[in-house]
């Protein structure tokens, strides 16, 4: 909302700089995000005091050599009147007036040198007035538009402001900065302080802030028109959503344009004028904060005339029926829906409630009869309707954060007799109130011991109870407590809890002391899971993979690119009724398919991939309404398996192995004992993939992804590069972490180092030979280390050789050549019975 | 003979000092105090000198040796040390031609950021709890004081999901009710994190996706000035000892009183800047003291204990340290983004 600090200042006395008022504010939770000055030091064009002044208008002539210039005569509270060149357009009416000086009129006025911003180029481009011959007359001053002077985009004519007994005074050579220099404040209306949707509503805080009274607007209404009688019932069928129905009825309005004080005002806090009947409504909301509507009057007479030709208008309210449409003023046919209220007559429906009026019903050019509404409504069914219809009105903005019943007589009167003042209107005795649900006043007890404990002041109950005064609430006490009455206007406080905030608002936040917790210690709960999945990304980032988090948001056609189907998990995806794109409707299933994407993302750029995530998935349960959220881990392998250097040292590509290799590190790092068999996967190339197997239970899967799934993914890279992926369930992998294992003590005896080559069947996996190996070699064996595997025609078809490095070392002796003799033939005979294996010679 | 002793030192001198190289040296040494060599031949004809003179040319031709035998030793260690400099001179390299990278690996930055808040909080005594990011609209709004239609939760656009009162949740606020549930009627002090979702228009400032830390303490003897002091020396541990620190009064439904924390800003130092809009501030995290329908859900009597909450935003906190000005590089996972940290 936008406060320009003029209009507040007719209700509270202001002794502070903008930013003063501004940090005030914002401390106190009406967060002011930007300050917009208008003339002052601090805006984009300050004005001149000397060269800028009020200036009043004497005379207006034709000039003779120029059909479209005028001169004016000023008075600019300096010697002798001045003429000015001007081709003002709203000049022109006063062309040939002897004497103007009755009318009361003023234009901010420029002397030569004062800069001011070009009105006749687009955008703002500052210029400096110089003297200079129009049409033959010397001219080195001007009469300026908004736009010149920068308080809006306005160029149709200058600004003249007329002096009569309901606008401010203003006096011939006044500094223009003293009269229509302002700072705005853009303050953030958050839902609890939807009482400061106006600037009463801002003043009464800034007021409390400063200790100061606050100047109400003047809320009395001459009423000199015919008495209303029983003109107008007004009815409603729905008191919870319409507590109060208050009218008033105005005559012989005229629709002219309203004074430019209420103008400037509604620029400044960002409405355009239209007339003055639609600005005063206007203008009213803004000022104290009840939203207003003015139906045409002799319209609904009009109506009532076929329905009750003897009667009165029936206003009432009511829900929509089923099927009903409303044409809102902007033209647009609304379907209804069933929650929305109305405010009809018996003919029909005549507008939305709180939100927008109906077209037929508006005033229009000829209306001088109007019906003026200030009504209360729900502030849920009004925030519900106004977003089931995508409406948003500034009207509506107030009445679905909730404006207090209390209101609408105020509102209806300030604008009642402001129609009266600027509009010429007569205003009929008596209001039509209708108030079916008079909220009950609300009443707390306030423990100040608690108010102590909860906000950590020291403050005596007096004090408190000062603080809340500032604010309106009656405070009385009552035996150890403060009994504590709400003002009308306030439709947030509930209980102790929210006077606690009160005084410490007064007080102010920035006044409370710090303090660190005293409270003892609750009791501990270790996080056992995290600190596990803390470990394994310090171990996979050590193993120089990097870390990558995704969207978890995303569409089953993206993870189908795995080529899964029917798989084990096949559980609904939890997914979205309002996705926030085609491509993210559903939480995922896998983490794979996310570091895919993030692989495929960087194989534009980057020729080395080693991208983890860990994260969790999200899988349909049968037995809950949530979905069991398990945390898993990905890794992708593609591409340099190390940054190619300067000297010519070639880098390979990474390949299964390197996969394998960071696996198998991982499971040591973790001491888990872990078993890998070859599987078959739609996700991985056929023959190059693995589960991951401990004790008995499948852990993960891993391998070179199916070249399918490599250009599903599109990832761009060489021609037959491989592409490793794995996928871990890390629920079931940390309940397998071990706390703590048993240290394996040093040997002080020489281990004997002995090569064996061996032949086996070409199918043979490599681990069966390990395991048989390790079985046959006994505790004397400490190490195994493969160091060649060989297929070719120096061995019979379908046999391989496989060398091992062997390790022997005995934890209480030297070993002699003959023990190592010993052992070297129980393990060759063993593997042959075992596994068919032989010594290559 | 004595003259022609001196006058073969001389020469010897001469002659070593003129050797620059190893092979010069030996033969120097050969000719000279060689078994053949000049001075060593000398001595050989002490036998055909006289009483007197023996004893004299005996003294000296000592003396001319070992003066011989020590600057031979000096030529040659410096001879020898100025062969193995020029040796190694040969081998120069430039020492600014690049290094050879190890290939590392590196933590998200939003993994870094959440260990220094887990790290700080620890030190308090908060503990992490992590809850769920599929909720029910019960945690995520109605036990937090949320109403349904509530204008409070238009601040808070959530993704729904196809069963009805599921939803994402929408901040980690979420887990409060089911931790104190767990712990009540105990004292709380834990830290929740997690990812959070909003159906809001990305941007470079605004994600669909988030993380969020929250914070909760409950007990009997906790106030808002704990909180204030809480979390001043968080922000302080975090961003420096000289970050002052501003609480304003805000809104949450689930916090009364509520506030917005403001840290001096760390590039202006509260100056003005365009980070901080030329307010000097920067808006940090939301708190307040929980609000007692809360608790109540919580399980805890509002009368007799008392707690505050607060949530912030990891990557917020992330941005400004690092200056990084789009919040959409978080989740897109570019090497050239993730390898800076």
């Amino acid at each position: 909302m936008r406060v320009p600090l003029s209009w507040l200042q007719d209700y509270v006395n202001i002794d502070l700089s903008a930013e003063e008022v501004a940090d005030l504010l914002t401390n106190a939770g009406l967060e002011v995000k930007e300050i917009e000055y208008i003339g002052l030091p601090g805006a984009a064009l300050e004005w001149d005091r000397e060269k800028l002044v009020l200036a009043r208008l004497l005379k207006v002539e034709q000039h003779p050599d120029a059909d479209r210039l005028v001169l004016a005569t000023v008075d600019y509270g300096a010697g002798e009147p001045k003429v000015v060149v001007t081709g003002a357009p709203n000049l022109f009416e006063y062309i040939g007036r002897d004497d103007l000086s009755d009318l009361q009129l003023y234009s901010p006025y420029a002397l030569e040198g004062a800069v001011l911003y070009d009105g006749h180029k687009p955008g703002r481009q500052t210029a400096t007035l110089k003297g200079r011959a129009l049409r033959g007359i010397y001219n080195d001053s001007m009469l300026c538009s908004e736009k010149e002077l920068g308080i809006s985009d306005e160029h149709e004519g200058i600004v003249l402001m007329q002096q009569d007994e309901y606008s401010p005074a203003y006096k011939a050579g006044t500094s223009l900065t003293d009269v229509l220099g302002d700072a705005v404040l853009e303050i953030d209306i958050i839902p609890n302080i939807a009482r400061c949707a106006s600037m009463v509503g801002v003043a009464r805080e800034l007021a409390a802030l400063t200790n100061q009274p606050i100047q109400y607007p003047d809320y009395s209404v001459v009423m000199d028109g015919p008495p209303v009688d029983d003109q107008v019932l007004i009815t409603t069928d729905e008191p919870e959503l319409n507590p109060r129905f208050t009218a008033l009825i105005i005559d012989g309005v005229q629709q002219i344009p309203s004074p430019y004080w209420m103008q400037r005002r509604l620029r400044l806090a960002g409405q355009r004028p239209i007339n003055v009947v639609v600005d005063i409504s206007n203008y009213v909301m803004l000022e104290m904060g009840q939203p207003n509507h003015t139906f045409d009057y002799n319209f609904l007479r009009q109506r009532a005339d076929e329905y009750a030709p003897d009667g009165p208008v029936h206003i009432n309210t009511r829900l929509a029926q089923p099927g009903e449409t409303l044409t809102t003023l902007d033209g647009i046919v609304h379907e209804l829906p069933p929650t929305a209220i109305l405010v009809t007559d018996p003919a029909g429906n005549l507008s939305l409630g709180g939100v927008m009026g109906g077209l037929d019903s508006e005033i229009k050019d000829d209306t001088t009869s109007v019906l003026l509404e200030a009504a209360a409504w729900n502030f849920i069914n009004i925030r519900r309707t106004a977003s089931t219809l995508g409406i948003h009105t500034e009207a509506g903005f107030r009445f679905s954060r909730g404006v207090h019943p209390s209101q609408t007589i105020l509102g209806a009167n300030r604008a009642a007799e402001l129609l009266r003042q600027l509009a010429g209107g007569t205003v009929r005795q008596g209001i039509i109130d209708t108030y079916p649900l008079p909220p009950e006043p609300v009443v707390v007890e306030l423990n100040p011991a608690y108010a102590r404990q909860l906000s950590g002041l020291n403050l005596s109950a007096e004090d408190m109870a000062e603080l809340l005064e500032r604010l309106e609430f009656a405070v009385d006490p009552y035996g150890d407590y403060l009994q504590v009455i709400t003002p009308d206007h306030r439709l947030d406080i509930e209980g102790p809890h929210d006077l606690v905030e009160e005084i410490c608002r007064m007080y102010r936040y920035d006044r409370i002391p710090s303090t660190l917790l005293s409270d003892s210690l609750p009791p501990q709960h270790r996080n056992t899971k995290l600190e596990r999945e803390e470990r394994l990304r310090d171990m996979l980032v050590a193993l120089g993979l990097q870390e990558a988090i995704s969207y978890r948001l995303t569409s089953p056609a993206r993870e189908n690119r795995l080529l899964v189907t029917g798989a084990a998990d096949d559980r609904p995806y939890v997914t979205l009724t309002n996705p926030p794109a085609p491509d993210r409707t559903v939480m995922r299933h896998t983490i794979l398919s996310s570091v895919l994407e993030a692989a495929a993302a960087n194989s534009r750029h980057t020729n080395r991939i080693a991208l983890f995530e860990i994260g969790n998935i999200y899988l349909a349960s049968e037995e809950s309404e949530l979905p069991d959220e398990l945390s898993h881990l990905a890794i992708v392998l593609t591409g340099q398996q190390a940054a190619e250097g300067w000297q010519g040292d070639q880098s390979r590509t990474y390949d299964y192995y390197d996969l394998k290799g960071m696996v198998e590190q991982l499971f040591s790092g973790l001491h888990i004992p872990l078993t890998v068999e070859a599987v078959s996967h739609p996700t991985y190339r056929p023959g190059r993939a693995a589960r991951l197997v401990v004790d008995g239970q499948q852990v993960g899967v891993m391998g070179e992804l199916h070249p399918a799934v490599v250009k599903g993914f599109e990832l761009r890279i060489e021609r037959d590069q491989p592409v490793l992926g794995a996928q871990l369930n890390l629920e079931l992998l940390q309940s397998l972490m071990p706390d703590t294992f048993p240290y394996r003590s040093l040997s002080t005896y020489p281990p004997v180092l002995e090569d064996l080559a061996l032949v086996v069947d070409r199918a043979l996996p490599a681990a069966d030979v390990e395991a048989a190996l390790r079985e046959a070699g006994g505790f004397l064996l400490s190490d195994i280390a493969l160091f060649d595997v060989y297929e070719g025609d120096q061995l019979p078809s379908g046999k391989k050789s496989l060398a091992y490095h062997l390790t022997f070392q005995a934890p209480d002796k030297t070993l002699t050549d003959k023990d190592v003799y010993k052992q070297r033939q129980r393990i060759l005979k063993k593997l042959d019975q075992s596994i068919g294996a032989k010594l290559r010679e | 003979m004595l003259e022609e002793l001196n006058q073969r030192y001389e020469a010897a001198i001469t002659a070593l000092e003129q050797a620059a190289d190893l092979e010069t040296l030996e033969a120097w040494y050969r000719d000279t105090l060689g078994r053949k060599g000049s001075v060593q031949l000398l001595s050989r004809q002490l036998g055909s000198l006289s009483e007197e003179e023996r004893p004299v040319f005996g003294r000296r031709i000592n003396e001319v040796k070992n003066e011989l035998e020590a600057a031979y030793q000096a030529k040659l260690t410096a001879v020898e040390a100025a062969a193995l400099e020029a040796q190694l001179a040969a081998g120069a390299i430039d020492v600014t031609l690049p290094g050879r990278q190890s290939e590392r690996g590196r933590l998200h930055i939003i993994t870094q950021t959440l260990r220094e808040i887990y790290r700080i909080f620890g030190d308090m005594g908060f503990q992490v709890y992590r809850t769920r990011d599929v909720e029910t609209d019960a945690m995520n709004f109605e036990l937090l004081n949320f109403p349904p239609h509530h204008p409070a939760r238009e601040m808070q656009d959530s993704f729904y999901t196809t069963d009805e009162g599921i939803i994402l949740r929408t901040h980690t606020s979420a887990g409060q009710i089911r931790a104190m549930r767990e712990y009540h009627p105990d004292p709380i002090r834990v830290i929740l994190p997690g990812m959070c979702y909003r159906n809001e228009q990305v941007t470079i400032r605004s994600e669909i996706q988030f993380t969020q830390v929250e914070g909760l303490a409950v007990g009997d003897d906790i106030s808002f000035a704990d909180l204030k002091g809480t979390l001043t020396e968080f922000a302080k541990r975090l961003f420096g000892e000289d970050r002052r620190t501003r609480f304003r009064a805000s809104y949450f439904p689930f916090t009364e009183p509520s506030a917005e924390m403001d840290i001096s800003c760390i590039l202006c130092d509260g100056q003005g800047c365009p980070v901080c809009k030329h307010t000097g501030w920067l808006e940090i995290l939301g708190c307040g003291m929980v609000h007692p329908n809360v608790l109540r859900n919580g399980g805890y009597d509002p009368e007799h204990t008392f707690g505050f909450a607060f949530g912030m935003g990891p990557e917020r906190i992330a941005m400004l340290k690092y200056g990084i000005d789009d919040i959409r590089l978080f989740w897109a996972n570019d090497l050239r983004f993730l390898q800076q940290f």
